[in-house]
């Protein structure tokens, strides 16, 4: 596996970046889309149940059927790292969306009321007093969401975009078993390190759910 | 002063929950709202900060409708404090004390050296500070309410069952510190409470609320005591409210009989009533500052039927049996 490395470093390097910036860009699209949905669920309590089986029903298309059905919705072209950006994206916001709904549900409605009655206004309220007690939820489907991403890359790889996934189909036509170890112990480093790090900045942000 | 003029607040689907509300709540005095569940006095509280709006009616501050004022600003203009308190878990006490003064647009340096001297004043050291409202006891998180409203030093507070999730030791030293601060603050205060004993004590005025949002009589604790209005007020108020209402008549005008028969030490304090193994306790004793309910308590716990009372040395200076004292009352009242 050394070998291997010290072989085709440029390759596993290049493979590498693309794959941490084809997972974690639709991270960060999707937490920001996911935000004022998730919102707009809880206040309008109608939208909850449509919101949420709105959210499953897009988290169960199999990934592969997306990555070949969006060139055709998007009009972009089938090598495109586009479509896998936009499929991760609507993953992202089918499990996020769910999840900020959650998070601001799970807030104590006595704290927010005791806000209202303090004089804070509706935006701020959200901004000062909701969102911060609903990030415990909200972290925990962001790491979840990470991770997921992170796996759901390689499948790129069928449509000649996955980052490490590449290593898997260049192993399989090669019947070399080399780039594939390779790609399972990267990815799943990678998985470790970006959960790991949503951890401490969870820890670091709220500290309060530590204080008993 | 807070003016409730003839407010009404029908819910959607029909229910009453404040029928008719006329009253007057008088600046820097502390005003109970108390009832059964259900009677409306935390709508009608709820209505002051806009919380609630009335159906018809007007709520008047210092005679400016509550209606015409932006909301927020209004709200920041009063104090509020709930039933359990209500902190903000993601805070520390301080920044939970420092909320409205931030709100307000104060700087957070300036806001949290405020919250501090105001953690003191409810009794929280300064260690308290840091920490976060899951690591401090009932008691604790009420002061830090208390704190917390007290923050932009607003001239009115709304208290909606402030001391009821606190056990009685807690709540007896709660009141009493509260008491205290409103000495010195003079706040004009509404107080919801279900609790009568709680509404007597710390009320100067109390309103009766009864079922279906009506008010059924509003006094002073001792004009209720002596004189409820009907059935519903005398049964609320409770059936030992003789006794009670002893406590709002000074023991200083009660006559009493020269000290006989009590054994004295030799600076003339009471030892205790001669028996025949020694001297037997008197159960303690009163003086002028006292109230009659405590000479009543005296004279039904003495061994001998006789309250003793102390001058300001600690001396016995005179004697009140309970035939004395209900021979005094039968007087007063004729």
């Amino acid at each position: 596996m050394t070998e291997y490395l010290r072989n085709n470093a440029d390759t596993v390097w290049l493979a590498l970046q693309e794959h941490v910036w084809l997972a974690l860009l639709p991270v960060l699209l999707g937490f920001v889309i996911a935000l004022p949905i998730g919102y707009l669920g809880v206040r309008f309590p109608a939208l909850y149940h449509p919101l949420v089986n709105t959210c499953g029903v897009l988290y169960s298309i199999p990934s592969l059927a997306l990555f070949v059905f969006l060139p055709v919705v998007l009009g972009t072209k089938v090598l495109s790292p586009v479509n896998v950006v936009v499929a991760l994206t609507i993953y992202t916001v089918a499990l996020l969306a769910r999840t900020v709904a959650d998070g601001l549900r799970s807030v104590d409605p006595v704290v927010v009321q005791a806000a209202t009655a303090m004089g804070y206004r509706r935006v701020r309220r959200l901004a000062g007093v909701e969102l911060p007690m609903a990030l415990p939820v909200i972290l925990a489907g962001l790491r979840v969401a990470t991770v997921s991403n992170i796996s759901l890359v390689s499948v790129g790889a069928l449509i000649g975009i996955g980052g490490l996934g590449q290593l898997f189909t260049r192993g399989f036509q090669l019947f070399y078993i080399e780039p594939i170890l390779v790609g399972i112990v990267l990815s799943v480093l990678l998985a470790g390190l970006a959960d790991l790090l949503i951890v401490l900045v969870q820890r670091a942000v709220t500290p309060w759910t530590r204080a008993v | 002063m807070i003016t409730f003029e003839d407010v009404v607040k029908v819910y959607p689907g029909g229910s009453t929950a404040v029928d008719h509300l006329s009253l007057e709540l008088p600046t820097g005095k502390l005003t109970a709202l108390v009832g059964p569940s259900g009677c409306g006095k935390t709508t009608s509280l709820r209505m002051i900060n806009r919380m609630v709006t009335p159906t018809s009616g007007r709520i008047l501050i210092d005679g400016e409708d509550v209606a015409g004022r932006d909301e927020a600003a209004l709200r920041r203009g009063i104090g509020y404090v709930i039933q359990h308190a209500g902190l903000f878990p993601h805070r520390t006490v301080l920044d939970n004390v420092a909320t409205v003064p931030v709100l307000l647009g104060k700087t957070r340096r300036e806001a949290r050296a405020a919250a501090q001297e105001l953690l003191e004043r409810v009794g929280l050291s300064a260690d308290f500070a840091k920490r976060y409202p899951a690591q401090l006891s009932g008691g604790q998180q009420q002061r830090v309410g208390v704190a917390r409203a007290l923050a932009a030093d607003p001239p009115i507070m709304l208290m909606d069952e402030p001391f009821s999730a606190v056990d009685p030791v807690v709540r007896e030293q709660l009141h009493r510190e509260f008491l205290r601060l409103q000495e010195d603050l003079g706040k004009t205060i509404a107080l919801v409470t279900h609790d009568i004993d709680e509404a007597i004590k710390l009320g100067d005025r109390v309103a009766v609320f009864r079922q279906g949002g009506r008010l059924a009589q509003v006094g002073t604790p001792r004009e209720l005591l002596a004189a409820p209005s009907d059935d519903f007020v005398a049964e609320f108020v409770g059936r030992d409210r003789g006794l009670r209402g002893l406590s709002f008549d000074s023991a200083a005008g009660l006559p009493v009989r020269p000290v006989d028969g009590l054994l004295l030490d030799d600076a003339g304090r009471p030892l205790g009533w001669p028996g025949d193994d020694g001297p037997r306790d008197t159960g303690g004793t009163f003086t002028k500052d006292d109230s009659l309910r405590v000479v009543a308590d005296l004279a039904i716990r003495s061994p001998v039927g006789i309250a003793v009372r102390v001058g300001p040395d600690g001396a016995a200076d005179g004697l009140v049996s309970h035939h004395d004292l209900a021979d005094y009352l039968a007087g007063r009242r004729s």
